[in-house]
């Protein structure tokens, strides 16, 4: 009850001081990238009473603005960032001669089809400089292997991601990282860089070492420079795209060999804090599974005068407990992951754990056990979302037992998510081995506003696309893209790249359709299950979309009026980037057991046409001697011998 | 004379015209008996979408058609149908005509023979009669008009009949003794698709015979007559490439098209000899093969022109059916091409020896080819080999056609000399063999 109360009291405080920090936003338009809206830690008010109301907004007004000059970095600008990221807590400033700073967190979502969702994300910061050939050779946090490969080949930024399964968005919603089904790499190189093709080829190779996976499989035949689709989501100068290269494997499958060295770049490894939670026989025992690396430079204050490099590791799971869970609907840590927490990493400035209760604000869906007194909420993918923190630095978190074991219980199973805003999925088209037609479709749920999405394909050569047969519609219309960046496809040399800017209209579903060939490719070519088929690359959709807190009305209510005329500009849009299914296409095959019969056949007849010409070129016309036969000729002989004159 | 063409274009374009309208336009346009990767409709709509978007058509390997056909489409896209109606009327016009002054020179020559009483007495059933020459060029065009082959071709919009309509004028020229229009037309069909490089030996010895050069390559007269031509036919070449260079700003182009046709990287099923052949290749044999197929499509034309070097027009006819056969991206257009020719060799059917075997082998197998093509790309239930035996049967039986033709001219010179019915050393009637 006394939680109940001070979560209560919690929720009016984060009102009131949202509403004053929105109004401070919308005066400061020069702050960038204040995403983490209503980041609120409710450490004091659990313990202090109600009283300080008018009082607190000031106190609290003032630890807000600390969160940005802690958070906001130039690279932050409203395409680049990605919301995705989970509720940053405040970090301290206080030991800056470390210079480095591990931080942990766990997100797990209830979803409303009954699974479960946990997004693990660990950040190292790291103020150095791997640049300019610095030399680099003490390391504390900041994994050795990644901090060599930064400075030997002069990335810029690197994105890495192995998943198993697809993240299916009706039905979830919108993940926090999105990835696509097998493993995507992309990376900026500095553009110090002459030979980018050269490096890529070396960096490939080097990380399909450090990741143990097939990133050696990635070739000119598919990476591609996408145009616009991928920015540089740190800071960066380098705005070129020919320093930037994307390559994804579709085929690829992830297991365990590419967990264990993606958990030891963690400084606690999985001997400590959230990471004991990683076993792979739960992990990959999942609907979904999704582990990246992303490193990028981040400012280490609001004038950017220092750069630091981060290092996010995340790690994307969705349990289907509904059905392996024995018809009971609940869930704890221990039946997840077969693990439950006991500390946190020792070397983490902070680690914590939340929970997604936006949809359960009185229990009435579920409940959660031990409770927490800690609420948070933040603006998720344009969505304001609430959660109840556990912070595994505080050993009254652990309680008597010494362990965590987070347990939810489902009361009712009803309660609807809201569509995403944006959707899309794809297919493929079309009957026989000959020609065939890809569909795109994307959805815009948006009631009433449009927004412009980025399509990126990259289609392998040997599907040849007809550009012409490109045609884009919506709501039955003709739909004339603003901006295509097309890139034809060199056989066995490059994959088509087919960029486009399309507006979506509200409330509607825009259908991209173009036919393509199938080739058919030499035998040594076919992959060593070619019936199996041919995987085509997720396509990627970028977009800035309109956010879900500037479309609800009721919120604007309970806001002072000041505050609420005009939709402020952290709210009213927010990047995303979905991806849709490979696609799987059959070509024609030859028959892989004749390589011999056929030369010898084509031989053959090769030298039928040859024969017959070299004859009647060589040749001329004779009158035929009848040749005696073969008792004459035995005769003759016999006549020879005795001497008497032949036949 | 004149009306009956007429009759037989208005035929020709009707039929084609109806095609158009049809829903068998689509259906053709895809076979890849019909269309290859170099010829293909689609493709040369895709190279215009691609200089609309601002892209080189030949940065990609869809587009393999040269310049000038990209900049003839570009201003006549929308009359495409017209155009190739028109370019298989003018093929079938230039072969008429040319095949009308080749009879009247060969009905002249044989004139001076009977004259000189150059045959033997019994060859008089051999010799030609103005009545069976009469319609030959009528039977020409219409074996090129009405040619299934020709019609599906140009239904396809294959641009392959284009690149027939240079050579049949590059015939007509020659034919009608024009050095320097023969020159040009030549060397558009060789910008066009290499190949056609070989017709430039029938054309010399053609044109020689008709300025009364000997043949002789000690001879000062033969030589400056090579040089004077290979002059016209580089010189034209080189402005066409150069034109094509300025019309692109780039050389893009000669890799694109002409190394496409020589590498054959394209392997896509068609009724030729490559594609299945270098899609089962050891990759560590493929150039060595590579050379050995395309020298052969070259390596006939010095023998050939030895043998034939004084029937120059039947040699044209069997370079372009070596060409057909053996060429990297065949389709049937480029067989209808020289399969018109064959009614001015009807004087030679009664020494054919299998053309009854070979016209079923070649009509069942044009048959065969889209039953077996839907077997193996649509139903599934056939695979490559199935439609890989036809070509090769296809290809054999045109191999015999046309070696069949090459054995009864043969010997058909052979009895104009020695006489039609001989005899052996006792009297006895004898027969001929190739020895």
């Amino acid at each position: 009850m006394a939680a109940y109360r001070c979560s209560y009291s919690a929720v009016l405080l984060i009102l009131c001081i949202c509403s004053v920090s929105t109004a401070i936003d919308s005066e400061e338009t020069t702050l960038t990238g204040a995403h983490h809206v209503g980041e609120v830690d409710n450490t004091q008010t659990a313990t202090e009473t109600g009283e300080q109301t008018t009082e607190q907004p000031v106190v609290e007004e003032r630890r807000w603005e600390a969160i940005d000059v802690e958070e906001a970095t130039p690279g932050d600008s409203d395409i680049d960032e990605k919301d995705t990221s989970a509720p940053e807590t405040i970090v301290p400033l206080t030991v800056p001669q470390l210079k480095d700073d591990f931080q942990e967190e766990l997100v797990i979502r209830p979803l409303h089809s009954g699974d479960i969702y946990a997004s693990f994300q660990f950040r190292t910061l790291w103020e150095t400089d791997f640049m300019k050939g610095n030399k680099v050779s003490h390391y504390r946090l900041f994994p050795k292997s990644l901090g060599q490969v930064i400075s030997k080949f002069s990335v810029q930024e690197l994105h890495i991601s192995f998943t198993q399964g697809y993240w299916r968005t009706m039905q979830w919603g919108q993940p926090f990282l999105p990835s696509p089904p097998g493993a995507e790499l992309w990376v900026w190189f500095q553009d110090s860089v002459t030979d980018v093709d050269g490096m890529w080829k070396e960096l490939t190779n080097v990380l399909s070492g450090i990741f143990c996976a097939s990133l050696n499989f990635i070739d000119s035949t598919n990476t591609v420079q996408p145009s616009a689709s991928f920015k540089p989501l740190g800071i960066s100068n380098v705005t070129d795209h020919r320093f930037l290269r994307y390559a994804t494997l579709p085929r690829e499958i992830v297991c365990t060999e590419n967990l264990t060295p993606w958990k030891k770049l963690l400084p606690c490894g999985s001997k400590a804090g959230l990471a004991v939670l990683l076993k792979s026989e739960k992990l990959f025992h999942s609907s979904f599974h999704s582990e990246a690396v992303h490193i990028r430079p981040v400012c280490q204050d609001l004038l950017c005068k220092t750069t630091s490099w981060e290092l996010r590791q995340t790690l994307n799971v969705v349990f289907d407990l509904h059905t392996s869970g024995q018809g009971k609907r609940e869930w704890s840590l221990f039946k997840m992951f077969s693990r439950t927490l006991t500390e946190a990493c020792p070397l983490a400035s902070s680690s914590k754990i939340y929970i997604d209760i936006t949809d359960n604000p009185q229990w009435e869906q579920f409940e959660l056990s031990p409770a927490t007194p800690l609420l948070s909420q933040a603006l998720v993918l344009g969505d304001r979302r609430t959660f109840s923190v556990y912070d595994l630095t505080q050993q009254i978190t652990f309680g008597t037992v010494r362990s965590l074991n987070l347990l939810i219980r489902w009361k009712s199973n009803e309660g609807d998510m809201l569509r995403p805003l944006l959707h899309a999925e794809r297919y493929v088209a079309g009957y026989g081995l000959q020609t065939g037609e890809i569909h795109t479709l994307m959805y815009n749920n948006h009631p009433y506003r449009s927004f412009p999405v980025l399509l990126l394909d990259s289609v392998p050569w040997y599907l040849r696309l007809y550009i012409h047969t490109l045609t884009v519609t919506s709501k039955g219309k003709h739909n004339k893209p603003s901006y295509i960046h097309y890139q034809p496809s060199k056989d066995r040399v490059r994959p088509h790249l087919l960029e486009m800017l399309i507006q979506l209209p509200p409330n509607s579903v825009t259908e991209v359709t173009v036919q393509f060939e199938r080739a058919l490719l030499k035998w040594t070519e076919y992959t060593p299950d070619p019936n199996h088929g041919f995987y085509v690359g997720s396509s990627v959709i970028s977009s800035l979309v309109p956010s879900i807190a500037a479309m609800d009305t009721n919120s604007t209510l309970e806001r002072p009026l000041f505050s609420s005329f005009f939709p402020c500009k952290e709210e009213s849009s927010y990047f995303v980037r979905i991806y849709t299914e490979p696609l799987l296409v059959n070509l024609p095959t030859p028959d892989f057991s004749m390589p011999y019969n056929v030369i010898c056949l084509t031989c053959t007849v090769v030298a039928v046409g040859y024969g017959s010409l070299y004859n009647l070129l060589t040749r001329s016309f004779q009158i035929e001697e009848p040749s005696p036969g073969l008792a004459k000729r035995i005769a003759n002989v016999i006549r020879k011998v005795r001497g008497v004159p032949p036949l | 004379m004149e009306a009956p063409l007429t009759l037989l274009m208005v035929v020709a374009v009707t039929i084609r015209a109806a095609l158009f309208r049809s829903s068998l336009v689509d259906l053709v346009a895809e076979r890849v008996e019909v269309v290859s990767p170099l010829t293909a409709w689609k493709r040369v709509v895709e190279g215009l979408a691609l200089l609309d978007l601002g892209v080189s058509p030949y940065s990609g390997d869809v587009f393999h058609e040269t310049p000038l056909i990209i900049y003839l489409f570009h201003f006549l896209v929308d009359y495409a149908e017209i155009t190739f109606m028109l370019a298989d009327v003018i093929t079938a016009v230039a072969l008429y005509m040319a095949v009308k002054d080749y009879n009247r020179q060969v009905f002249r020559k044989q004139k001076f023979a009977l004259e000189a009483d150059r045959y033997p007495p019994d060859c008089l059933e051999l010799i030609r009669s103005p009545k069976e020459m009469y319609y030959v060029p009528l039977k020409v065009a219409m074996f090129y008009l009405l040619n299934p082959f020709t019609i599906l071709s140009c239904v396809a919009k294959s641009t392959c009949g284009l690149n027939n309509a240079v050579i049949a004028l590059f015939i007509l020229s020659t034919i009608k003794g024009n050095v320097l229009l023969s020159a040009i037309f030549l060397s558009l069909a060789t910008y066009q698709s290499i190949y056609p490089l070989t017709l430039c030996a029938p054309a010399l010895l053609y044109l020689m015979q008709r300025q009364y050069i000997p043949v002789n390559f000690r001879r000062v007269s033969f030589w400056w007559f090579v040089v004077q031509y290979a002059f016209m036919y580089l010189g034209s070449l080189f402005v066409i490439i150069c034109l094509s260079f300025f019309l692109l700003g780039s050389w893009d182009y000669l890799p694109s098209v002409y190394g496409f046709i020589l590498s054959v990287p394209d392997l896509t099923p068609n009724i030729g000899l490559f594609w299945y052949f270098f899609a089962e290749m050891f990759e560590h044999f493929r150039l060595f093969f590579l050379c050995v197929f395309q020298i052969n499509v070259f390596f006939y034309t010095i023998p050939l022109s030895i043998k034939l070097k004084d029937h120059p027009v039947f040699l044209i006819f069997m370079q372009l059916a070596v060409i057909s056969i053996f060429k990297s991206y065949p389709t049937v257009g480029d067989l209808a091409l020289y399969l018109a020719f064959l009614p001015v060799w009807s004087h030679l059917h009664r020494f054919l020896r299998n053309i009854f075997l070979v016209s079923c082998v070649l009509l069942a197998c044009s048959a065969l080819f889209p039953v077996l093509w839907h077997l193996w790309i649509y139903a599934g239930s056939a695979n490559s080999n199935f439609y890989y035996a036809i070509t090769l049967l296809f290809n054999v039986a045109q191999i015999l056609l046309v070696s069949d033709y090459f054995y009864a001219f043969l010997r058909r010179e052979h009895h104009l000399t020695y006489g039609l019915y001989l005899k052996r050393k006792d009297g006895s009637e004898a027969t001929l063999v190739l020895k």
